[in-house]
């Protein structure tokens, strides 16, 4: 499948990205990745008369802590995520999500970026950034703007950001002692979409009372699904197996999953609860540890 | 037609330089442009990792990557692993380990093997499964895959070249 005819750009800072973008306005679309967006174009389901290469400005790609938050580079590819130590030891939420996005090819171009600005909800990260609380970094003509990630995911495909902008940085709150979290995703095989799968973290106090929660929702809505009532639920409450149980029972019922080739709706929204059972129990031991 | 651009990469420790039309997707630029017809276009939809090829030290799927963004890259195809008429013991691996039955992910399969080998020179089998998770072979059930790549390792361990 040959993609459509298009003009190639490749600005070296962001300052000249942006202003491409401004320039030729929805014409344009921004090149990270290109893991989701070049099969797109081969579907003809996108169909840019423009692509803006980011790939090589300098800057936009780097996990590390800073001011109280993990600023991930909007640029970062998932492999480089995959195999951060601080990733791994520090926010084992991030961990597992990266782990089941694609394949390890995928992984070596797709970026954590791309992954939320698609604005895809069967995509791995938007639910896992709900959970976290992270904000996204949004750069324009009239300079940087902070997105909290729950007012980004807009529709389909859609999200917060400009046509002029750029998503440069990702910030994820850094947790506090006695947390934990949890990504658990059901595929049909290595490289699918979740047939859904649930996000979570939490911070538990001295007491084992929870104290903070976020759970999110993968492809089971038209964007992704932040679980408010199952986090209603549990703020404040002693996370006993109990309270887990029901807590599941409130996220599966906030799913709006469609019927199609991975399942019928009946079927997903069984697997959100036993997900969300299963990512909860999880969270909560690595809170204890 | 979009303006054409200049890509200049190096192949197999060889320098190629040409005008390309920015659509030009990257395994059609090695297959035809390049006449390297080892790396092969299954699914075409990133799926079957059959146009794996390995660029500046990291497997992509050729088929989801544009020629241009290669530009100023180093690439290396299934091609590049025979050195001096001696194959690669991943080569050899497949050949011993009977790696392949009809061979049309074999490819492919090398590079991603050659990727994770150069990050990970003693890997497990769950390592290998890992590492070969993003190619699909519909004859040998992977098992003798498996093999092939911790053959290659083994060989490599012991004094093996490349």
């Amino acid at each position: 499948m040959i993609p459509p005819s298009f003009e190639y750009l490749r600005p070296n800072t962001i300052p000249e990205a942006i202003a491409m973008l401004h320039q030729h306005g929805d014409a344009a679309k921004i090149l990270s990745g290109g893991q989701s967006l070049i099969p797109m174009m081969k579907l003809r389901l996108a169909r840019p008369a423009i692509l803006i290469d980011i790939n090589r400005i300098s800057g936009l790609s780097h996990i590390k802590e800073e001011s109280g938050y993990l600023k991930i580079g909007g640029l970062t590819r998932e492999a480089e995520l995959e195999t951060s130590a601080l990733v791994r030891s520090k926010y084992p939420i991030l961990a597992d999500t990266t782990h089941v996005i694609a394949d390890p090819q995928v992984r070596n171009l797709a970026t954590v970026g791309g992954n939320l600005a698609h604005g895809d909800p069967a995509n791995d990260h938007p639910a896992t950034m709900l959970a976290l609380g992270a904000q996204v970094v949004a750069n324009g003509p009239k300079g940087e703007r902070v997105v909290p990630i729950e007012d980004f995911f807009l529709s389909l495909f859609t999200t917060a950001l400009k046509p002029d902008e750029i998503l440069t940085e990702i910030r994820v709150p850094i947790p506090p002692a006695r947390s934990g979290g949890a990504y658990l995703k059901l595929e049909r095989k290595v490289g699918d979409f979740a047939t859904a799968a649930v996000a979570v973290q939490l911070t538990v106090d001295e007491q084992g009372a929870c104290r903070n929660i976020g759970i999110a929702l993968t492809n089971v809505g038209a964007t992704p699904v932040k679980a408010k009532k199952a986090e209603d639920f549990l703020r404040g409450k002693k996370l006993d197996d109990a309270a887990i149980a029901q807590a599941a029972q409130l996220a599966a019922d906030e799913a709006e999953p469609s019927a199609d080739l991975r399942g019928p709706v009946e079927y997903k929204q069984g697997l959100v609860k036993e997900l969300a059972k299963r990512a909860l129990l999880q969270a909560r031991e690595r809170a204890g540890k | 037609m979009a303006k054409k651009q200049n890509v200049r990469v190096t192949v197999n420790g060889v320098q190629r330089e040409m005008e390309v039309e920015p659509r030009l997707l990257l395994v059609h630029f090695i297959r035809e442009k390049l006449g390297l017809t080892g790396t092969h276009v299954g699914c075409d939809t990133s799926n079957c990792g059959a146009c794996t090829v390995v660029v500046d030290g990291k497997s992509v799927k050729s088929c989801t990557m544009f020629a241009i963004q290669a530009d100023g890259s180093q690439l290396l195809t299934v091609e590049g692993l025979l050195k001096d008429g001696k194959l690669h013991p991943l080569q050899e691996g497949f050949k011993q380990e009977h790696g392949l039955q009809c061979g049309f992910c074999t490819p492919g399969m090398l590079m991603s093997a050659y990727a994770l080998l150069q990050k990970n020179s003693q890997p497990s089998e769950q390592d290998i499964r890992w590492g070969i998770s993003g190619n699909l072979c519909r004859c040998t059930g992977y098992q003798n895959i498996v093999k092939a790549v911790q053959y290659a390792a083994d060989k490599l361990a012991h004094g093996g070249t490349q």
